[in-house]
């Protein structure tokens, strides 16, 4: 029997409505050593209000250099079990789709090797098995890799790609945002296992502007559904909207960024030269509304959080791809970004950061990608710029 | 027994086995969706074909009982598919109407929150905090744990003008969706962090320790062969901390968590924006945090009071201003909300229009 720590602190987080994590610790806590000294140490955080963890040392599965993050107890006279608590990332299906039968495979091998905790998902969309010692990470590989599971990412290296639900479940999506993040991951398996860039990268892949997965702010290439069509209007569907109590002309013709709807209580017209495809029309009235046309994807670089020099959005670098399998322009549009990024990245600076460091135009020269109005809010508002030696007079 | 076989480079398995089959005759056919109940929404195919979706909560961190359980659950209901979403709710995939109201009758019955679809409170992307992080400066499943106690009518009935994102981010570092959200917690360091002069030499790279400064406060100390912060400019971001574990950070009196509030990912009526700071210090309470949850609940109400349909937190922010969401609020402006790191100049006011 694990042993049993009064937990008076964390046991008033299992009081109230919503689902608590507390019970969740408690009910590994009862079935292994770890989970029990994990919540031990963790009642200890909430007492001493501070982290009881370690930095991670290097710790992993043979051939990889990544997939397992090191953590260990700064108290492990105290909670021995969690003197080693190392995260093991398993790649996580496109849009997280899993079938009962994987999900309990998954439970008997965690309890037989690790801690029994775990997230779905980690922020970056592993799955992510919560604590287990050095000598168990190769058996744990073996069961998961034999079943035809593989680790995610983790250090320098690109990490798990994720995507929002595309068109398995969603009539918003343009394009096919499983499969392409499950043939960047396929393709990529060598920079995702072996860290060998300046720092972390990661893809997210969203079907549209609602960006369910919040590709813009938190990807460094950031791939976003879009279309170059007209939005078909089924003005039968928008009467009914309005019957069902929608008032069109505040809450759709009024709410649109570029102004370019109008309505007179019998016709929805839309200028689509003048569109933006912000998405707010199309979601607010999804059974009369339906983007038509070429489909495809606008590609932004950049998006993290503050560190460094402070968090930045992605921006656009090609406003318009199509993406059909095998997406070879786009990967290879991809291996030149790397390509560059690991000719100049510094240490620990992300790919964002070396093109505010360097400027887009070295960037854009380097990947083959002319520069369009698209890419920029606006022009710059100073004096100072470059010249090459061909653009002079000689 | 023979230990099973490793293979290495195969990734993860292909989604199309893990799909149930009504998505795989409609994939890419879907027509439109409507949201049925707060916990409910059916996804319409060209073909005619439905599928419904069962959402419910989960904390992020699960055992492997409850995983169980829900695997158990969707083999009863929905012939074993289940999916997760980007904010950590489990969603039960139904292709037989008959199953959705013996489905939703016994995740209730065994204590599962059905709920955040539409115009509410989803749950709460967030971090590891004191449950594994290094260097978290507060807990994050505590908070929200706390945050959606509260909250949870916003999740399972109650309305709100638009949806209303939340994140918890138990350091700067940030691994949560903190910098977009509509309301959002980080937590933070207040004081220089200590140099422990002994360990520098072992356990860090003087280089890349001084380059993981955004400020430039970290030098080289040669005669103790370590390093010396120069306290004026450190803003106790904790980066160098992340590489180099002799210069520790944490401290359980001055740490705490900042609220801001206002951003969003999606481009839908205004561009994607970033959240802006508009509580600068809270201390850490534990295990409740009930200053942390009082904030955010004013932040709620007054935008709900406020906003009009549809508009997201930071679309009514931007439309009142932020001085006015200062005085409605009664949250106090301090030296804290003005920048004064790498795009200050960006934020000053510029016109001589404002509200009173």
């Amino acid at each position: 029997m694990p042993k049993k720590y009064d937990t008076p602190l964390l046991d008033e987080l299992e009081k109230g409505p919503f689902p608590s994590f507390v019970t969740e610790m408690k009910k590994a806590a009862a079935k292994t050593d770890m989970a029990a000294d994990a919540l031990g140490q963790l009642e200890r955080c909430f007492r001493d209000k501070k982290t009881h963890w370690k930095h991670g040392g290097i710790v992993g599965v043979r051939g990889y250099g990544g997939g397992v993050i090191g953590r260990y107890s700064d108290i492990p006279e105290d909670f021995p079990n969690v003197a080693h608590f190392h995260t093991v990332r398993i790649n996580s299906t496109s849009a997280f789709f899993y079938t009962s039968k994987f999900l309990k495979e998954m439970c008997d091998i965690w309890d037989k090797h690790g801690s029994g905790l775990t997230n779905l998902h980690g922020s970056t969309g592993d799955l992510v098995l919560l604590g287990t010692k050095t000598d168990q990470l190769e058996q744990i590989f073996a069961e998961f890799s034999s079943r035809g599971w593989d680790l995610g990412g983790s250090g320098s290296a690109m990490r798990t790609p994720s995507c929002c639900v595309g068109p398995a479940r969603c009539e918003w999506a343009n394009i096919d945002t499983l499969d392409i993040n499950y043939s960047i991951t396929q393709e990529f398996q060598d920079e995702m296992h072996r860290p060998a860039f300046p720092y972390k990268f990661k893809f997210k892949t969203v079907g549209c502007a609602v960006d369910c997965n919040a590709s813009i702010a938190r990807a460094d290439c950031s791939i976003i559904g879009t279309w170059k069509g007209n939005i078909a209007i089924d003005q039968a569907e928008v009467a009914n909207y309005e019957k069902k109590g929608m008032n069109i002309s505040e809450e759709i013709v009024g709410m649109c960024p570029s102004k370019c709807m109008s309505y007179d209580g019998k016709q929805l017209k839309i200028d689509d030269a003048n569109c933006v495809r912000c998405m707010h029309c199309i979601a607010k009235m999804t059974k009369a509304l339906k983007p038509t046309g070429e489909k495809g994807a606008t590609i932004l670089i950049g998006s993290k959080a503050p560190f460094v020099i402070g968090a930045t959005l992605s921006w656009v670098i090609v406003p318009f791809i199509k993406m059909e399998p095998p997406y070879d322009e786009f990967k290879d549009l991809i291996r030149k970004m790397w390509e560059w990024w690991d000719e100049h990245g510094k240490n620990r600076e992300r790919i964002g950061e070396l093109i505010i460091r360097r400027g887009m135009r070295e960037f854009l020269e380097y990947i083959g990608v002319e520069p369009v109005p698209q890419q920029v809010k606006e022009p710059r508002r100073d004096p100072f710029y470059f010249w090459t030696e061909a653009d002079l007079q000689k | 027994m023979a230990a099973p076989q490793r293979r290495t480079d195969i990734g993860p398995p292909h989604y199309k086995d893990f799909l149930p089959p009504v998505i795989q005759k409609n994939y890419g056919s879907w027509k439109y969706h409507e949201i049925i109940n707060p916990g409910v929404m059916v996804h319409v195919a060209d073909s005619g074909d439905k599928i419904w979706t069962v959402r419910v909560a989960s904390p992020r961190l699960l055992s492997t009982d409850t995983i169980r359980d829900m695997a158990d659950i969707a083999e009863k209901y929905c012939g074993g598919y289940i999916r997760f979403t980007t904010r950590n709710n489990a969603e039960f995939l139904v292709s037989d109407e008959k199953n959705i109201e013996p489905l939703q009758k016994e995740l209730k019955q065994k204590g599962y929150l059905a709920g955040g679809i539409g115009p509410r409170i989803s749950n709460i992307v967030h971090t590891q905090g004191w449950v594994h992080c290094h260097s978290a400066a507060t807990d994050a499943s505590g908070l929200v744990k706390a945050i959606m106690d509260d909250l949870a009518d916003y999740f399972t009935t109650k309305e709100l003008p638009n949806k209303v994102r939340l994140a918890v981010a138990c350091c700067t570092n940030m691994c949560g969706a903190v910098h977009c959200s509509d309301i959002a917690l980080v937590g933070i360091h207040r004081k220089v962090p200590r140099v422990d002069h002994g360990n520098i030499k072992n356990m860090c790279e003087v280089p890349s320790t001084i380059a993981a400064c955004p400020t430039g406060a970290i030098s080289p100390d040669p005669a103790k062969k370590s390093l010396k912060i120069n306290d004026d400019k450190c803003m106790y971001c904790g980066n160098c901390y992340s590489v180099c574990p002799a210069l520790p950070i944490s401290d359980p009196v001055n740490d705490g968590v900042a609220i801001v509030v206002g951003g969003k990912v999606g481009s839908l009526r205004s561009f994607p924006k970033f959240s802006k700071l508009t509580v600068p210090y809270i201390p850490n309470n534990p295990p409740r945090w009930p200053e942390v949850t009082s904030v955010i609940k004013k932040i709620l109400d007054t935008y709900i009071a406020g906003a009009k349909k549809h508009e997201r937190v930071g679309e009514w922010v931007e439309r009142i201003g932020w001085e006015k969401f200062f005085s409605l609020t009664g949250l106090p402006f301090t030296f804290q909300h003005i920048d004064d790191f790498t795009i200050a100049r960006e934020t000053f006011r510029t016109a001589a229009t404002f509200k009173w």
